[in-house]
C-alpha cells in the first residue's frame, strides 16, 4: 500500500485515538480516588483523638473568630461555652497540615472561655470539640483567609 | 529578661488572666528566604498555669499555634494577692517560667 498523505494522516489519527483511550482510561478510573482521599486529616486526627466516640453537635459552644482573615498567621479565636463540667476544650484547624491546633484541659475553678491566636493555612474550617462528663460536643465556624497564611 | 507577661484583671469577683509569651513557634515547613533550608520546627508544647500552687490550666500545644502566642483564661473567683504562675516547655527542652501576683 502506498503511503500517501491521506492514509498517513488516517493511520496517524487510529494511533493517536488509541493512545488516547489507553492513557485516558486508567487515569478517568484513578482521578476520583486522588481527588477523595480515603480520610482526611481532620477526619484521622478526630479518630485518634476519640477514638470513634461519638461527637454531638452543639450550638452550646459560641466560636468567636473573624469572618475574613487578613493574615492567616494571627487568627483570634475566642470559645466560651454554656454546656456544664468542660473538662477539656480541643481546637482543630480542617485544612491545617496538623490540624489539632491546642487541647487545653481546665480546672473546675475555671470559666469556660478560652482565647487564643492561631496560624491558618488557607480559608478553611474551626472546629472546636469540648469535653464533658457526658460526652464530647463540637461546633464549628467559617474563617476566611485572604493572604497566605503558611509564613511566621 | 522572662519570655512571658502576665496581665490579670478583677471583673465582678473573677479573675481575668491573660498572657503573652515570645516564641518563635516554627512549625519545620518554613524556609531560610537566604539559605532556602528548611527551619526546624521549634514549638511550645506544653503550657501551664497555676492558681496559689494549683494546676488550672495544662494546654498541649501545637505548631498551628501563631508566634509569640496569646493565651486568655477566666477563673471564677479570686482575690487580690493570689499567685497566678504560667510556665512553658518547648520541643527542644527549653522551658521558662513566671510568677504574677493580682493586683
Amino acid at each position: 500500500m502506498p503511503c500517501t498523505r491521506r492514509t498517513f494522516l488516517q493511520h496517524a489519527l487510529t494511533v493517536m485515538a488509541y493512545s488516547y483511550g489507553l492513557f485516558a482510561r486508567p487515569s478517568a478510573h484513578a482521578a476520583p480516588d486522588i481527588a477523595k482521599p480515603a480520610f482526611s486529616l481532620l477526619e484521622q486526627t478526630l479518630k485518634e483523638l476519640f477514638n470513634g466516640s461519638k461527637i454531638i453537635e452543639t450550638d452550646k459552644i459560641d466560636i468567636q473568630v473573624p469572618m475574613i482573615a487578613e493574615n492567616g498567621a494571627v487568627v483570634p479565636i475566642t470559645v466560651s461555652s454554656s454546656l456544664n463540667n468542660v473538662r477539656k476544650v480541643y481546637i482543630l484547624v480542617e485544612k491545617n497540615p496538623q490540624p489539632l491546633s491546642a487541647r487545653f484541659a481546665l480546672a473546675p475553678e475555671l470559666e469556660t472561655i478560652v482565647s487564643a491566636r492561631l496560624k491558618m493555612a488557607e480559608t478553611s474550617d474551626v472546629i472546636v470539640v469540648a469535653e464533658t462528663h457526658d460526652g464530647l460536643y463540637s461546633a464549628k465556624a467559617g474563617v476566611k483567609v485572604t493572604i497566605g497564611g503558611c509564613g511566621g | 529578661m522572662s519570655s512571658i507577661k502576665i496581665r490579670t484583671k478583677r471583673i465582678d469577683g473573677k479573675i481575668q488572666i491573660r498572657t503573652l509569651i515570645s516564641h518563635p513557634m516554627e512549625h519545620g515547613r518554613n524556609r531560610n528566604k537566604e539559605t532556602n533550608a528548611l527551619i526546624p520546627a521549634h514549638f511550645i508544647k506544653l503550657l501551664t498555669v497555676t492558681h496559689n500552687d494549683q494546676v488550672i490550666v495544662t494546654a498541649d500545644l501545637s505548631t498551628s499555634i501563631s508566634k509569640d502566642p496569646y493565651f486568655a483564661f477566666m477563673l471564677k473567683s479570686g482575690h487580690a494577692g493570689d499567685k497566678i504562675t504560667i510556665s512553658w516547655i518547648d520541643d527542644l527542652g527549653n522551658r521558662d517560667s513566671e510568677t504574677h501576683v493580682v493586683k
